[in-house]
């Protein structure tokens, strides 16, 4: 049985993989929510340490600020008619049923604010205009359900004017960060990534421990010597995968250096920057561009060729950022920035695996793809990993048209919610996917994102969904025939 | 001169300095929002998946957006439906009051003269069944509030008032133009004395008051949409997004 309040969780079943939308339960979920942030956490990522005294006029300061600084908040804000194109596209709402998890619904209370305080008519008729004060309550709103979001954009593509309600999350969070409002776990991520390099609070002894750990394990299980390079100076290519790689899902950490091994490249990861996640997306500006500049810091500091971005679904977001937050990267060999599954389809289309891929050794997975939702809608990463597992497995199928590519779900766990107290949440929005996945009855479930990773095995264990849930270059890592002398 | 001459005198001169007061409500407020859009910078790459990767891909995608409404069509096929009805024959139909403001009238106006008729018919449904729709599907009516529901009966009541003003009560159509010319010119003279007319311009004259500050900018909106209006280039030439506003790392 499950260890936590099942009550918000919708449990309909799916017809052929696809969810219809529940009957409305309003505030199904309007209880549950992210513990906050504390001090030790805030103070260091130069937010408040607690909500400050004249918070409101703190807030619409902010909120100011921002109309001024973002062409598409501005915009986005304006221009909703409400046609409810969106009502039943949001995972959180076809997992709760609370009409508030409509991206539009969401969306409104931001909106409502906007009205009050920056239109003409919401200043002069708010009764009349659809606006609202914001007081303790609306902000108490904003607090449950920006972080009920997960920024997955999956609205955005049945919008008929493309509202991205991310940017009006992103845009919630930054104005709650900056009067001391935000969840402990983003915070305490962040924080880490300051202290230690990674999200996870690796130590750089553990991190060289654990590459060295890899080595002798890879070794005596293949009788081949794989290189985890760590800090080396010089090296053709920086890594920057998710630090759960090298601890939670080893297979994909394995599958680099496999891959690395196998195509002769020097490569190395920074005990500086052993992260390509950036949870500063899911916290404010400020932090998004200092967490993303460790990455560029490391490879001046490392002396690398290029960098390339390991598999980590809003790191690539990141990746795609980089040039505009970070500065021109023109010291890089382009192409730039670069992910790791356009690296491998890059070499693949050189001929660099002509022969050398062995299908049948992944005979036994009938493997289904997962499209994160960065590289899905916001990195233009759609085909690649598709290109690479048709190239290394014999099964490969589909999940329902409607729940993959740009209109894939989210895993449930993105934009700062894989924390363990909002389980109810979590599992609620793993449910459009747990149920397409079911649909398939493939059991290797393969996506490119360490949120991912993390989050669906638990949703796909909650669902009753027998499959194992892991990344897309060990399926080709697997498959590779190396010259066993080298 | 009789009261009633002198309530009439008034009314016209009210009507008058309305239309003028909601022309320019309209535009300045147009070009004020305009301007703050544009004044506003798009700091960082928005473009949603799959993004075309040229300037040109992307107004192909905007004027599909602009033409055909797609991610409604992926979205709710009913919706699309009357969404896409709806604004076809509110463009057929302003189109064709040019021939109530524009001398000599283009012979295109005149072809559809036999139309019209339908098109203002189309158009009054289509905006009955999109209210319908906001109250009858639990959905839409969560999310359907006072603002919604007041763009749509007003735009209903305009179709309403036109059709009777053009094929029941007739005015007559060169008091009409004679008006509107006369607005246009700067030279206005009374409005013809037929009430619907009149109700059918004030129920106008409150529609372009009300646009520049509610929903209804979507109609410029729509071309403004960074997710849409961008090319996915950050990886060709390392395109980047210079920040204005952006400031330095300590």
């Amino acid at each position: 049985m499950a260890k936590f309040d099942e009550t918000p969780i919708v449990k309909d079943p799916a017809h052929n993989g696809v969810l219809k939308a529940p009957k409305l339960r309003e505030h199904a979920s309007a209880e549950v929510r992210c513990w906050p942030g504390k001090a030790k956490d805030t103070l260091p990522i130069g937010l408040p340490a607690e909500l400050v005294p004249d918070w409101q006029e703190k807030a619409l300061q902010k909120f100011a600020e921002l109309l001024e600084k973002n062409k598409a908040l501005r915009v986005y804000l304006d221009i909703c008619v409400r046609c409810g194109s969106c009502t039943d596209k949001c995972q959180f709402f076809l997992g709760t049923g609370d009409p508030q998890n409509f991206p539009v619904a969401r969306a409104e209370l931001l909106r409502k604010v906007y009205r009050r305080y920056f239109t003409p008519a919401g200043r002069a008729f708010p009764g009349l205009s659809d606006a609202a004060d914001l007081d303790r309550e609306m902000l108490e709103k904003w607090y449950i359900y920006f972080y009920q979001c997960s920024e997955c954009r999956r609205c955005s593509v049945f919008c008929p004017y493309g509202i991205d309600t991310a940017e009006i999350t992103m845009a919630a969070r930054e104005i709650m960060a900056s009067i001391g409002i935000s969840t402990k776990y983003v915070t305490e991520v962040v924080a880490k990534v300051y202290e230690t390099g990674n999200n996870l609070g690796i130590p750089k002894a553990a991190w060289i421990d654990n590459c060295e750990f890899l080595e002798e394990d890879v070794e005596e299980e293949t009788g081949t010597f794989f290189r985890f390079p760590v800090d080396e100076y010089g090296a053709d290519v920086l890594l920057v995968p998710p630090s759960a790689d090298n601890f939670a899902n080893v297979d994909t950490m394995i599958g680099y250096a496999k891959l690395f091994h196998f195509l002769g490249v020097s490569w190395t990861t920074s005990t500086y920057c052993n992260e390509g996640g950036n949870f500063g997306l899911f916290l404010n500006y400020f932090n998004l561009k200092k967490v993303n500049k460790r990455i560029i810091d490391a490879a001046r500091m490392l002396g690398v060729k290029t960098i390339i971005w390991g598999e980590c679904g809003h790191a690539w977001r990141g990746g795609v950022l980089t040039p505009t937050l970070n500065g021109p990267m023109d010291m890089f060999d382009p192409p730039y920035p670069y992910h790791i599954s356009q690296y491998i389809v890059d070499m693949m289309n050189k001929g660099a695996f002509e022969d050398k891929i062995d299908k049948s050794a992944n005979d036994e997975r009938v493997v289904t793809y997962h499209d994160p939702c960065n590289p899905a809608r916001g990195g233009q990463l759609i085909e690649e990993p598709r290109q690479i597992i048709r190239a290394c497995c014999n099964h490969f199928i589909e999940m329902p048209a409607d729940t993959i590519r740009e209109k894939t779900y989210c895993c449930g766990g993105g934009g700062g919610l894989l924390t363990d107290e909002i389980m109810p949440i979590r599992m609620a929005g793993g449910k459009p996917r747990a149920m397409a996945v079911k649909h398939t009855h493939a059991n290797y479930l393969a996506t490119i994102c360490a949120i991912c990773k993390a989050q669906l095995p638990e949703a796909m264990r909650y669902w009753d969904v027998p499959v194992e849930v892991n990344g897309v270059i060990n399926l080709l890592t697997d498959a590779l025939m190396y010259e066993k002398t080298r | 001169m009789d009261l009633s001459t002198a309530l009439w005198t008034l009314a016209s001169l009210f009507i008058i300095g309305l239309a003028y007061f909601s022309a320019f409500a309209f535009i300045v407020g147009l070009i004020w929002k305009l301007v703050t859009y544009l004044r506003t910078p798009m700091p960082w790459p928005e473009a949603t998946t799959p993004a075309p990767e040229t300037d040109a891909g992307a107004i192909g995608r905007v004027a599909g957006d602009v033409l055909f409404f797609p991610n409604l069509f992926k979205s709710d096929k009913p919706l699309w439906a009357g969404a896409w009805i709806f604004h076809i024959a509110l463009g057929a139909i302003l189109f064709r009051h040019l021939r109530y403001f524009s001398y000599p009238v283009p012979q295109a106006v005149l072809y559809m003269e036999p139309v019209a008729l339908i098109l203002g018919y189309v158009f009054g449904i289509a905006a009955l069944y999109l209210f319908w729709r906001r109250m009858a599907l639990p959905r839409s009516l969560y999310i359907s509030n006072l603002p919604d529901y007041f763009a749509l009966a007003l735009l209903g009541a305009i179709a309403g008032t036109g059709i009777m003003v053009s094929y029941w009560a007739h005015a007559y159509l060169v008091d009409v133009k004679d008006f509107m010319l006369g607005l246009l010119t700067l030279h206005p003279v009374a409005p013809p004395q037929h009430p619907l007319f009149l109700i059918h311009f004030l129920l106008v004259l409150t529609l372009m008051l009300y646009f520049p500050f509610s929903k209804l900018l979507h109609a410029g909106g729509v071309f403004l949409s960074p997710s849409r209006n961008q090319p996915y280039q950050v990886q060709k030439a390392g395109k980047r997004y210079v920040n204005p506003w952006d400031y330095p790392l300590r």
